[in-house]
């Protein structure tokens, strides 16, 4: 009899795990489920360009031809409600069942939620609908009120006032993009917010956040009170593992998987923004990313591990985000670093991160377009290599970064 | 037939390198291989229309700088998500020190 694979969620780790399924040449069954009723689509561009367009286009994954054509049974709105792990089968809310051979959950994360804050002006942004809500409030005359200093709160920030509209950005701790991205880069990003006009509050706790039928009024702790057409909510994102949980996988900060991103169960896997790993490059330290290349690479890991390759998983960590007109991008993870090193480019600039023992662990770049995306591209590869490159060829933005990448193959 | 047209020096390039080159509203990306050969496809990403000569050449494939889609820049083949379209890819000669493209 044919084996079926199922796939929770229908979202990027998800769609390219139905895709990759077939491209290594699985010949049984694909279900790919999914609780949104769209088919699978790009989140980046929902902060982004999409929200700047002038017509919202939502960015597909994989068409519904595609799917089609690959053989992979698309079960869009369809929400799974647990797992039978000694049946194996999926029940769905609704009801029914689904039998599986093995399973892989991409159940991604969800936004954390400011408790006791709901409302009509409220907004958080992970969908579609999401996106479309806050488009619709933003606009010359109109004011937002953005409640957190991460990528999706900075990335909306930028994007409203492309579409013109009045921005206040509120910040509880003393600076932007604490978590993860070295201070020099956050001033130089909140440089940019600051001359594009958004008005950014540090360190002034909430004290309420009350929403009205036709505006919404976030009051400080100092006493200051900012009116708002619409409160965007962006103090990150939490991942979705109540399914896991119950069906009695470990959980540690997501799914917990192993490095072939197989859980406790061998014939469940997991992937994407729900699951933490160990990472291989930093000692098997155990990490949840919440990154479009994550997601894909873990989605193509698990269809290969799937089919039973038992494939240990490399990546870097890899990340990109786009403000204006910069763009930052980082590879690996900068808290892993000690020692740091400039590079001076012509419309950008990176630091790279050394660990005591002089490894390249991280590179964090900022720049004007796409101009640190080679070095950073090639830095990623350092890293995986954990090559100790010479600082002062890191510093000197004469040295290609592409000889060191020679070298370390000869040491 | 298309028309030649000079896009750039051949020293302009540098080995396992690429290029941009903008000929009548249109954006191009020159290659130079590894092994001394010149190539030329579009020089837009088919996922996002970004520019490729900002990208990584590794041997024969371009990696867009973007979302680090790859396509082998000798045949416009895309190598997998998320670009899934392929490069269109053009001849090219090297005359008297220049490279030409036919357009
Ligand atoms: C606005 C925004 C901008 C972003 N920008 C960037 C960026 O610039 N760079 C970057 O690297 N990353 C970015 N990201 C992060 C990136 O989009 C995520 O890392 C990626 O989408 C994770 O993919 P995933 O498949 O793990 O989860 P998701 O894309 O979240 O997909 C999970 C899917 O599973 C479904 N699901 C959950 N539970 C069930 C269930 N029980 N039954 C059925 N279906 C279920 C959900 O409805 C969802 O559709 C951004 C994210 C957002 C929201
Ligand atoms: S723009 Fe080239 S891969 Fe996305």
């Amino acid at each position: 009899m044919s084996k079926h694979f199922v796939i929770v969620g229908a979202g990027e780790a998800g769609a390219r795990a139905a895709m990759a399924l077939r491209e290594q040449g699985f010949d049984g069954d694909v279900t790919l489920v999914g609780g949104e009723t769209h088919l699978p689509y790009e989140r980046p561009p929902l902060s982004k360009d999409g929200m700047v367009a002038e017509v919202f286009a939502a960015k597909t994954i994989a068409t519904a031809e595609r799917l089609v054509d690959a053989g992979v049974a698309f079960r869009g709105g369809v929400t799974v409600a647990g797992i039978d792990r000694a049946g194996k089968r999926l029940e769905m809310k609704g009801g029914s069942t689904l039998p599986y051979d093995k399973l892989l959950l991409a159940t991604g994360a969800s936004p954390r939620r400011l408790a006791g804050v709901e409302g009509e002006r409220i907004v958080y942004l992970r969908t579609i609908e999401d996106a479309q809500r806050l488009r619709g409030a933003l606009g010359p005359g109109r004011h937002i009120a953005i409640i957190g200093g991460g990528f999706i709160g900075l990335e909306l920030a930028a994007s409203a006032r492309a579409r013109g509209a009045e921005v206040t950005l509120i910040e509880a701790l003393p600076r932007l993009l604490s978590r993860g991205v070295p201070a020099g880069i956050a001033a130089r990003i909140q440089a940019r917010h600051l001359a594009g006009g958004v008005r950014l509050v540090f360190g002034d706790p909430i004290a309420a956040i009350e929403s009205a039928a036709v505006s919404a009024r976030v009051t400080l702790e100092s006493g200051m009170c900012i009116e708002a057409d619409m409160v965007l909510i962006g103090i990150g994102a939490a991942p979705n593992v109540a399914l896991a949980e119950a069906a009695g996988l470990t959980v540690v900060n997501g799914i917990a998987v192993d490095e072939r991103l197989q859980t406790t169960d061998a014939d469940i896997f997991a992937a994407g923004d729900c699951c933490s790993f160990p990472l291989a490059i930093y000692g098997g330290r155990r990490v949840r990313l919440e990154s479009w290349r994550n997601a894909q690479d873990q989605g193509n890991l698990a269809a290969r591990n799937m089919l039973s390759a038992g494939e240990v998983g490399a990546s870097v960590p890899w990340f990109w985000s786009d403000q204006y007109e910069l763009t930052l991008q980082i590879a690996g993870l900068a808290d892993e670093g000690a020692l740091t090193v400039e590079r001076e480019l012509a419309e950008g600039s990176i630091l790279f991160h050394l660990s005591a023992d002089g490894r390249l662990v991280a590179a964090s770049g900022i720049g004007v377009g796409n101009a640190v995306a080679k070095d950073i591209r090639l830095a990623e590869m350092l890293i995986g290599r954990r090559a100790r490159p010479d600082m002062a060829a890191l510093g000197d933005p004469g040295v290609r970064l592409k000889v060191l990448l020679s070298q370390g193959e000869l040491a | 037939m298309g028309e030649w047209i000079e896009a750039c020096g051949s020293d302009d390039v540098e080995e396992e390198d690429v290029i941009r080159f903008d000929h009548a509203g249109r954006v191009f990306a020159i290659y130079r291989s590894p092994d001394d050969e010149y190539f030329a496809t579009d020089g837009l990403c088919t996922h996002e229309h970004v520019s490729l000569a900002d990208g990584l050449v590794m041997d024969e494939i371009i990696e867009c700088p973007k979302h680090n889609g790859r396509f082998n820049y000798k045949t416009g083949e895309a190598k997998g998500a998320p670009v899934c379209v392929n490069l269109r890819t053009y001849r090219v000669k090297v005359e008297g020190g220049a490279v030409f493209v036919e357009v």
